[in-house]
């Protein structure tokens, strides 16, 4: 707790000094190289026969994937704050590979904990962060997946408060990483606003982005939420179907729960026990969600779906072949519920969906699955 | 006085008290080691309902926790094992528990159910006191106490508000970090005890890593109870499990007990 009293003033200071917010940009814009394109995706839109679907490139974002936002803010906080050492939890590793990066270029300690089934199936992305200088360690306990490398990240933190930085990679977890996370992901926001006025002299009909914690769904909507008329949609991974409790949809499934320090929707068994999770997107697979997701849910004032691996899959082969994008198996969630809507609207319409990030990482598990298709 | 605070009213008296987590390794096995600690000179048992993420806790209690839910243990069975123990054992028992499990049973119901069973209090690591005003209301009406922990980072102000909030006793963290068998105590263990001291009346009892009499016997100069749990669930793990656990908790006891005489001695 004192910990996350000294964090939560360390960021208040940040975010007011225009020296920090100045480094910050400069770094986004020459290391990470933002602002990162909104792309009219023709093809797909003319695949789909309805919608204009614009896709927001964070996939292009250095280390492939908007994590490095939050990553490179929280480096500088933590130089900042003085410590040396940081500590992360990875789950489809992108968050681990943008810690790593950030880690590597402000010359500080990494430590990334890592589920030992995630580091199975991510093998490619363990292999980037040890290149960068990070030790992965690999967590046993539990499901073996995120919420497992959470749990082992925080108790390093408690352990060593002095000197480490505990570098968390989505909106979720104890004030203030919610608020902090989403305020470095609103970059992807702010931006589309922008480049979808310049382009289209108007805002978006939807916004539709996937959401496990929900750091990328939380950074494009925040800029949008007084847009009333532009309706947010975030989506779940729905594995092998929500009947089949094999899932990790924790808002469109789950129930209100305390789970990692915040009170938010939460997947449990009858007894209040975290449920194990399952995705074919490892950066999905987590049975909580951000409490800011749970509140805009809560008020209305986004809706939350679930898209099925198999849709997943659909939506990432679409996209592939009416785009020449791979895109990561984690926006195919949200690429597959685009596809699915933007039919059934007009040419007028705007959909913006939020490419999180590239798929070269899961080319294994995509291979897998596809082969095993009947 | 609430039954926990009676155990430390009795002057010169240092209480033990082990953690121990239901169903581990057996739910048999805790409806037979409850009792066996307390007729071992243990003053209080705390016992842990398993949490599917215990974020406080080490390896063993990790390990053991698991262990537990894969035996079938729930909330509701650990109320009906501490209802069962409470008939036959003398000492108070308190649960050690996670939030989730006990917002998701109803914090009221919660509440009843452990009145009802004959516990005495709670203890729940990652519940704040900042955060603890609806459950603190239900405990106090149903006389149950709810114990909140510190740790030697926790500040002044921290220490003040738990010092005004904790009843029964107040759950000093050795430690900055997670429960488990550790080599040696801190060094400023005695000044982080001092630092509440000053501020608290309550009863100060310290745990988390503590595993060996020298330990407890130097946690016990300084505090008002010795709290012992990740050596417990190794040994259970060991052939002839209870027996060895007996020995040693014996051994703790005495070790605690010496202490007072020697004290006693050089005072006379």
């Amino acid at each position: 707790m004192p910990a996350l009293d000294e964090l939560a003033a360390a960021y208040t200071e940040a975010k007011a000094d225009a020296a920090f917010q100045a480094e910050l940009d400069s770094l986004s814009r020459d290391y990470s190289g933002r602002p990162t394109p909104l792309y009219l995706a023709e093809g797909l839109s003319r695949h789909c026969g309805g919608a204009q679907v614009f896709l927001k490139r964070e996939d292009l974002a250095h280390t492939g994937a908007h994590k490095i936002n939050n990553a490179l803010g929280q480096g500088l906080l933590a130089r900042r704050m003085g410590k040396r050492r940081i500590i992360a939890e990875t789950g489809a590793g992108q968050h681990g590979v943008a810690a790593a990066a950030v880690c590597a270029v402000l010359g500080l300690e990494c430590i990334i904990y890592m589920g030992e089934e995630d580091i199975r199936r991510q093998s490619l992305n363990v292999f980037r962060m040890k290149l960068m200088g990070a030790e992965v360690r690999a967590v046993s306990g539990g499901s073996r997946t995120l919420k497992d490398a959470i749990n082992e990240a925080i108790r390093d933190w408690v352990t060593n408060p002095g000197d480490s930085y505990y570098l968390l990679g989505s909106v979720v977890g104890p004030h203030p990483y919610p608020t902090m996370v989403r305020d470095f992901q609103s970059v992807i926001g702010r931006e589309t606003r922008e480049q979808i006025l310049t382009k289209c002299h108007r805002l978006p009909d939807y916004i539709i982005a996937c959401v496990g914690g929900g750091s990328n769904a939380m950074g494009i909507f925040y800029p949008f939420l007084s847009d009333k008329d532009v309706r947010l949609i975030g989506v779940e991974a729905g594995g092998r179907g929500l009947e089949s409790g094999e899932h990790a949809a924790s808002l469109v499934a789950g129930r209100v729960g305390v789970l990692h320090g915040a009170k938010s929707y939460v997947l449990q068994d009858s007894q209040g026990q975290i449920k194990e999770t399952y995705s074919i997107s490892a950066g999905l697979d987590y049975p909580g969600v951000g409490p800011e997701h749970s509140y805009l849910k809560d008020t209305g004032r986004a809706s939350y779906v679930a898209a099925s691996d198999k849709e997943a899959l659909d939506g990432f082969q679409l996209l592939c072949r009416t785009e020449g994008i791979i895109p990561a198996l984690e926006p195919a969630h949200a690429i597959s519920y685009a596809a699915k809507i933007a039919g059934s609207l007009n040419k007028e319409q705007i959909i913006v969906v939020n490419l999180s990030g590239r798929g070269d990482k899961d080319m294994d598990t995509v291979v897998a699955a596809l082969e095993v298709k009947p | 006085m609430s039954r926990i605070a009676s155990i430390f009213n009795r002057p010169g008296h240092i209480a033990l008290i082990p953690y121990i987590t239901v169903g581990y390794p057996t739910i048999e096995a805790t409806l037979k080691v409850v009792p066996l600690l307390a007729s071992s000179g243990c003053d209080i048992v705390e016992l842990g309902i398993p949490f599917s993420d215990p974020l406080a806790d080490g390896a063993t209690i990790q390990k053991a926790s698991f262990q537990a839910l894969q035996n079938g243990v729930t909330p509701k069975l650990c109320l009906e094992i501490a209802r069962q123990l409470t008939e036959t054992v003398d000492i108070p028992l308190v649960f050690m528990t996670y939030f989730n499990p006990v917002f998701h049973y109803g914090l009221e119901e919660f509440g009843d159910a452990c009145a009802s069973s004959g516990v005495s209090g709670l203890i729940i690591p990652d519940l704040p006191p900042e955060e603890g005003s609806e459950l603190e209301a239900i405990t106090r009406k149903q006389n149950l106490d709810l114990i909140y922990l510190l740790a030697p980072t926790s500040t002044e102000e921290r220490i003040r508000l738990v010092a005004q909030k904790s009843r029964g006793f107040i759950y000093l963290v050795s430690v900055t970090g997670v429960t488990g068998v550790r080599k040696s105590l801190p060094s400023d263990l005695e000044a982080f005890v001092a630092r509440v001291r000053k501020v608290a009346t309550q009863p100060l009892c310290v745990g988390f890593g503590i595993s060996t009499p020298e330990q407890a016997r130097r946690v016990a100069q300084i505090a008002d109870g010795v709290i012992v749990g990740s050596r417990l669930i190794q040994l259970m793990e060991m052939e002839n499990g209870f027996i060895s656990l007996a020995r040693f908790v014996r051994g703790l006891r005495n070790s605690i007990d010496k202490l007072l005489e020697s004290e006693r001695a050089h005072l006379g």
